[in-house]
């Protein structure tokens, strides 16, 4: 039997194993509240068996990749079950790209890709977890990340 | 070996045979870059440099270099006098330089401005400077004058000192003696002291690096002695300056422990940190250092643009 300490959603997303702490930058990643008008739960401090983790349960969405990146970026341990009729229908760890385009500032305030130029922000990964990325214009590794995702 | 048409922006950009490779063809270009002798391989071609931060000796030695090769050169050393003053972007800048010329070579202050500008340019871009950033140009000099004085890097003792820490360019070169098997010890003050990333880095591609604050000890059998600059903005204030630029100056006591062949390098300007005393020594070698940047870009430009070679 299926605990729930939330009313179950129909159909939606449950992100799940979220970096206790980080459910706010999540939502903020899906741009909830403007994004929609369906329930949104969200959990903090959950008990689990890697320690304390944040769950984000959104009804009648599905995430995009770009969002799933970012996501990943923050919350590396993050699952994504997608829920088709009160059921976990798909699940997915999160994943980093090597490549990560357009979704990050430069943390280098002096880098190019700072400047008004015609270029999207380009990184390379340097590790999934702790996520560690490496700008691709001015080589330097981005700190805090968290607060650089656009 | 395939230079043609390549982009330079770091010394990372090439492979160990590809430097050695590039330095022996400087070498062939030795006579041609003191004009003794004369070449036209590059006739018809245009480089254009843009400068949009100053620089001596790096813009002239490309465009000597240029116009010993037989080739002309377009552009600009000061920013203040072009679009860029507008408000126009690097990368217009760029596709119009990419318009007019067979090769670019840019010096600008932002990190990473050379990357980007291959991404507007169909021509090579070649990186003279980016910030903090890479300068592949100097290091490529700087192995090549201590090939040619010590006929060989591989087994070399060779010094580092000064700021460590921030010099983007000094990285890149100890990556690259590292790569040419140079026993590299770094003499720096504590504050200023070579990262842990790059003495790793120096470590999976040749002999472990020694570190220390004592230049005394350091110089006693060194080969060759690189010094560069420590800027006063690294200080909190003048007097910690005084006392660290005392502590690791370059004077003709200094030489008293050092090995009769030792040879000294900057990349200049210098201020301070080598006494004008050590000029008229053998040892000083920054001079002629600074000359070799026209034989390195000269071996460069013909690599990357020439239709035929030496
Ligand atoms: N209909 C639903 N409404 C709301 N939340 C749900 C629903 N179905 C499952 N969940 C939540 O989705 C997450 C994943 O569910 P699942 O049944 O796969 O749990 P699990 O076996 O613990 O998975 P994992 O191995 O990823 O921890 C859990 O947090 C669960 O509470
Ligand atoms: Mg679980
Ligand atoms: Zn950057």
């Amino acid at each position: 039997m299926k605990k729930l300490k939330i009313t179950p959603i129909k159909d939606g997303t449950v992100i799940d194993h979220i970096t206790s702490g980080f459910a706010v930058k999540v939502l903020h990643i899906l741009r909830i509240p403007e994004s929609t008008s369906s329930v949104v739960s969200v959990a903090m401090n959950v008990k689990s068996k890697i320690g304390k983790k944040d769950i984000v349960k959104v009804e009648n969405r599905e995430l995009d990749t770009k969002e799933v990146d970012k996501i990943a970026l923050i919350a590396p341990k993050a699952t994504i079950n997608i829920i088709r009729d009160y059921e976990v229908a798909e699940k997915h760890k999160v994943h980093l790209p090597a490549e990560i385009v357009g979704i990050v500032k430069c943390s280098n305030p002096t880098c190019i890709s700072n400047a008004k130029e015609p270029v999207k922000s380009r990184f390379l990964l340097v590790s999934d977890d702790p996520p560690c990325i490496k700008c691709y214009y001015c080589e330097r590794e981005t700190e805090d990340i968290a607060e650089r995702i656009i | 070996m395939d230079f043609k048409n390549r982009d330079v922006i770091s010394i990372k950009d090439f492979s160990k045979e590809e430097i050695i490779y590039v330095i022996n063809y400087a070498k062939k270009m030795m006579p041609y870059a003191k004009g003794e002798k004369h070449i036209d391989i590059l006739k018809g071609k245009i480089l254009s440099t843009l400068f949009f931060e100053p620089s001596t000796r790096t813009r002239l030695s490309f465009e000597s270099a240029m116009n010993r090769l037989g080739g002309r050169v377009i552009g600009f050393a000061d920013p203040n006098a072009t679009s860029q003053k507008k408000g126009e972007s690097l990368a217009d800048t760029i596709r119009m330089a990419d318009s007019y010329s067979d090769v670019i070579v840019i010096r600008h202050p932002q990190e990473g401005a050379a990357r980007l500008s291959t991404e507007f340019a169909e021509s090579p871009v070649l990186n003279a400077g980016d910030g903090a950033g890479h300068h592949p140009t100097q290091c490529l000099l700087d192995l090549f004058t201590i090939v040619t004085e010590k006929k060989k890097i591989k087994g070399d003792k060779i010094v580092l000192l000064g700021d460590l820490k921030y010099g983007r360019t000094v990285h890149s070169l100890a990556y690259a003696l590292s790569l040419l098997g140079a026993e590299l010890s770094f003499v720096s003050p504590e504050s200023l002291k070579m990262p842990k990333e790059i003495i790793n880095e120096c470590k999976e591609q040749g002999p472990e690096p020694s570190s220390t604050s004592n230049l005394e000890k350091a110089v006693k059998d060194a080969d060759v002695l690189y010094v560069t600059r420590i800027q006063r903005e690294r200080f909190p204030d003048a007097e910690e300056y005084n006392r660290v630029v005392g502590t690791y100056k370059v004077d003709i006591n200094l030489l008293k422990y050092a090995k009769e062949d030792l040879i000294i390098m900057h990349p200049l300007p210098r201020v301070v940190e080598i006494d004008p005393e050590v000029d008229k020594t053998p040892h000083a070698l920054y001079f002629k250092q600074a000359f070799n940047g026209v034989p390195v870009r000269m071996a460069l430009l013909s690599l990357i643009l020439g239709d035929r070679q030496l």
